[in-house]
């Protein structure tokens, strides 16, 4: 997984509530085998007229020329919701998106983010408000998101403080590989294991 | 204090307790599908790492099997090659697969019940979010992505911070003719669609302890539906009853033994839960969707509300984009919602008793001019049993297509899908744009309602019937 500290880009902003992972990357392109080469999917039936994905939506925002290279999302509550599709990660990551910007987030949604190296801001309801007018209001509008500071700041000037569980930041600063992490405490899984098929052997 | 059941669970699992890092906690169950895990083998073999427990770990193949037959020519190719890849990777690391043409195969949190491969108790996991379904035995069951798939592969367990806990007390009896999925609808639009965001649920009261163990599937099923990390309900008769004898339950001495620590397995009098709700379930209308989330809900006996009416302006705008999706007007009978296609079966609604419910409408009528309507058992178990009962015939006799086991139109990966425009009532769990089929509409509804949508040709109160 790819480390993140400090993430500068272009914000791109979609005003709706629940977006769920259906509408991140619809169930048409799950069928892969692979982790990559989701990011043409993104928003796929919001982004593209045809089912082929050869015809866009001007209208989308990530179709528009200022947004094209955006790589902070900015969006309502509840972001993620629904499926547990890890493909939802891997098509924002691979669109480019590095940070994830709204006031709720759901479970597994967070979760999948964390192992993908995607950094995922929650704010208050108002200080999103506020970022929508900037966003909205400035086709440059630039972000810096920084993870070590947990500071949001804007390229007008606006400062933004941010609450993030001390392992999920260690674990996005270092990319931590989460498996091997685990793995430093195999003596006490075995352990574990041991009183498990005494107390339990049904299991 | 007193422990929640929720509590109690996680104590038995922790294999490490987190020190400003992760606690990490024991997996005594992995369930796995096609679609969310050949990232997950891929990934176990760049790193030449093993799968920790093939015996507690089971594979079937639901997501985008073709159910029109049991032929896999019927599926596309890389849907194909999805399947050949999980028999692939469940040969190579030693997983039993109920593959596509095992007469057990089907959706995978109603495998999991049926073989007693759930059990209470226990932490279970599925790359699927409807793993909560597992919950209804009392064991910790939810969704995780490939990565964690990975993870439990690798080692058995996963990283995991306390969820905070609510309780949802339904208090009194369910009325005639409402049925489990009602309840749950009614408690989504109560709490919303991310009302437990962060919690796990306990559901509890009379109208809990009353279900099912397929009621009370279809209950903790849905408990993603709010945002909810899990749903459990605490085992008791019922749940011991059920599991009494299934394939991999406990037996003998065993069984014993294991029901003396269920037993053990309830919230304590004095337990404290972060935030409690009660319903009353005497209140409860038959419930349909009318939007595009699950919490977008109303009774039968409703109008489509207005969105105007609504005092949080991001849900009034969200309302608004729904209803244009939906081509619905506000003020419009639920009632007069006129229905093209109805999809029985899901995760959620595909198990015996929800297919006898819907053939108890289908008995000696006629599905409408111009409606499709398609039966998708849960499993080859579901299958057969209703075969058994004669269920099939009265679904073929009153123009319903009877289906091979499968998710089917519940998301739509395979061909069973909505067309532009389509409007279905649907068994399922998710009325998201495009969840059935790219501009499809998608009305959410139990198996009666779905029946008689089909009968009717448009949405109809089951209590009129």
């Amino acid at each position: 997984m790819e480390p993140i500290t400090i993430h500068s880009g272009i914000v791109a902003s979609i005003d709706r509530a629940n977006i769920d992972t259906d509408a991140i990357i619809p169930k048409q392109f799950l069928k892969k085998v692979e982790r990559t080469g989701f990011g043409k999917h993104l928003f796929h039936d919001w982004r593209y007229l045809d089912d082929a994905g050869t015809k866009e939506n001007l209208d989308f925002i990530l179709n528009k020329d200022a947004y094209r290279k955006a790589t902070i999302l900015l969006a309502r509550d509840n972001f993620g919701c629904g499926s547990s599709r890890e493909h939802a990660p891997w098509a924002l990551s691979d669109f480019g998106f590095k940070v994830i910007i709204a006031p709720s987030f759901a479970d597994i949604f967070y979760n999948n983010c964390l192992r993908n190296g995607i950094l995922l801001v929650k704010l208050s309801q108002e200080q999103v408000d506020e970022l929508f007018r900037f966003a909205l209001g400035n086709d440059n509008a630039k972000i810096t998101a920084d993870l070590p500071n947990q500071e949001v700041n804007t390229s007008d000037g606006k400062k933004y403080s941010f609450e993030i569980d001390p392992f999920a930041k260690d674990c996005l600063i270092k990319g931590l590989d989460s498996i091997g992490w685990t793995q430093q405490f195999i003596d006490l899984i075995e352990n574990y294991e041991d009183k498990l098929s005494e107390e339990r052997a049904w299991i | 204090m007193g422990k929640t059941l929720y509590q109690k669970i996680w104590d038995a699992h922790v294999v490490r307790e987190g020190k400003n890092d992760a606690t990490i906690i024991y997996v005594d169950r992995h369930l796995l599908h096609e679609v969310t895990s050949p990232q997950a083998f891929e990934g176990l073999r760049l790193k030449q790492r093993k799968v920790r427990h093939p015996k507690r770990t089971c594979a079937t193949m639901d997501h985008n099997v073709p159910t029109n037959a049991k032929d896999l020519s019927f599926a596309d190719e890389i849907s194909r090659i999805q399947m050949e890849a999980l028999e692939r990777n469940c040969k190579e690391f030693g997983v039993k697969l109920l593959d596509f043409m095992h007469p057990d195969q089907g959706v995978v949190h109603i495998v999991g019940p049926e073989l007693g491969f759930t059990l209470p108790g226990m932490v279970i996991v599925c790359g699927d979010s409807h793993t909560a379904t597992h919950g209804a035995f009392g064991s910790l069951a939810f969704g995780i992505g490939t990565s964690e798939v990975e993870h439990v592969l690798a080692t058995q367990t996963l990283q995991q911070n306390l969820s905070k806990t609510m309780l949802i007390k339904i208090n009194g009896t369910l009325s005639k003719d409402i049925t489990p999925k009602d309840l749950i609808l009614y408690i989504i639009g109560q709490i919303g669609t991310d009302g437990a965001t962060g919690y796990v649920i306990e559901y509890a009261g009379d109208a809990i302890k009353g279900l099912s163990m397929e009621g009370r599937m279809t209950i903790c099923n849905m408990t993603i539906e709010a945002g909810g990390r899990a749903g459990m309900i605490a085992p008791d008769d019922v749940t011991f009853e059920y599991l009494n004898g299934k394939d991999f339950a406990p037996k003998g001495e065993d069984w014993d033994k294991a029901v003396k620590w269920w037993q053990t397995l309830e919230s304590d009098a004095d337990a404290k839960f972060d935030k409690v709700i009660e319903i009353d379930a005497s209140k409860i209308a038959p419930q349909v969707t009318w939007g595009t989330s699950p919490e977008q809900v109303a009774g039968v006996d409703e109008d489509v509300p207005d969105p105007s009416g609504f005092k949080d302006s991001v849900k009034s705008e969200a309302a608004k984009k729904a209803l244009a999706y939906m081509d619905l007007k506000p003020g419009t009978p639920i009632q007069s919602i006129k229905i093209d296609t109805v999809f029985i079966g899901s995760c959620t609604n595909g198990r015996i008793e929800d297919l006898r419910a819907a053939a108890t409408i289908a008995k000696g009528n006629k599905v409408s001019e111009n409606v499709r309507a398609l039966v998708v058992p849960g499993s080859g178990r579901v299958k057969r049993q209703a075969e058994k009962e004669g269920l099939d015939v009265i679904f073929k006799q009153a123009g319903f297509e009877w289906r091979e086991p499968g998710c089917s139109m519940c998301l739509a990966m395979n061909e069973d899908k909505l067309s532009e425009g389509e409007r279905c009532a649907s068994t399922s769990n998710r009325n998201f744009e495009g969840r059935q089929g790219k501009g499809g509409r998608t009305h959410l509804v139990g198996p009666e309602m779905a029946a008689l949508a089909a009968i009717k040709g448009h949405i109809s109160d089951i209590r009129d019937f």
